[in-house]
């Protein structure tokens, strides 16, 4: 059987690890993380399709390499729990609350910028200072870097746990923007199909 | 034949399998879950193996 050939979009693991090396240098970086969550929205209401998720998601193909060909992985079946519809959008809603607090911070340090803070946190519980990182730039853009830069480290952990023990990509089975856009595609899909047959009770 | 047979409901439309489908018979269907095309499936079971979720079973199609 032939071998798949590589496009170029297979290769943008490099762009994940990129992304962690560039927000060591300078945390604003960090922003480049709106990529991951604006682009994946962008298909799913444009077009109503998981195109990022099944082609251009970095981490996935991150996850697939240290699970797959570094062989890191135990690639044991996921705990019921993990796939369950509840488990899935209960963590969206963490996730999402987690995120409008970074808003919500970055607010407060751009109404005083002497609450900013230089700190990382890690898997929403430990702080870590990160100062070499910070080569001064507006305080609220620096925070925002700062929280965004955290989540994108803290999922990129749990990921890298769960693939340890379980399938490799196992991430995408309770990541929060896979599960967003595929609740997207499936609203899209209902619309569309009540739009279908209300054009079709027209002719009757 | 063994074939490849998707639990819909559980399924989280990653796309895993369309990856390693040799075959190209997976396709994520309006981006809600995958679909084999069963006439092109070979019953390889790449997918199974791949599928984070593990919805996908290898069954028994005449």
């Amino acid at each position: 059987m032939k071998k798949k050939k590589n496009s170029w979009y297979d290769y943008l693991w490099i762009a994940t690890i990129l992304y962690f090396i560039l927000g060591l240098f300078n945390v604003v970086f960090a922003w480049l993380g709106m990529i991951c969550m604006a682009v994946p929205l962008y298909f799913a209401i444009k077009d109503g399709k998981k195109t990022y998720c099944n082609k251009y998601c970095g981490r996935s193909q991150l996850m697939d390499l240290l699970g797959n060909r570094l062989k890191l992985s135990k690639r044991k079946e996921c705990p019921a729990v993990l796939k369950s519809t509840t488990f899935r959008y209960a963590f969206l809603i963490f996730f999402m609350t987690m995120f409008s607090m970074s808003i919500v911070t970055t607010y407060v340090v751009y109404k005083d910028a002497a609450t900013f803070r230089q700190v990382i946190t890690l898997l929403w519980t430990f702080k870590v200072p990160f100062t070499f990182n910070y080569h001064g730039t507006i305080p609220w853009v620096s925070q925002f870097a700062y929280g965004l830069y955290s989540l994108m480290l803290t999922s990129t952990i749990l990921g890298i746990i769960t693939m340890v023990f379980f399938k490799p990509r196992t991430w995408c089975v309770y990541c929060p923007i896979g599960t967003m856009t595929q609740g997207i595609c499936k609203l899209k899909a209902m619309n569309l199909k009540s739009e279908y047959d209300h054009d079709n009770k027209a002719f009757d | 034949m063994r074939k490849a047979i998707i639990n819909q409901k559980q399924c989280v439309s990653c796309g895993a399998c369309v990856k390693v489908c040799p075959r190209d018979a997976i396709e994520i269907y309006k981006g809600m879950y995958a679909k084999v095309d069963l006439d092109k499936c070979v019953g390889c079971s790449l997918c199974k193996k791949a599928c984070p979720a593990s919805v996908i079973e290898m069954e028994d199609v005449k």
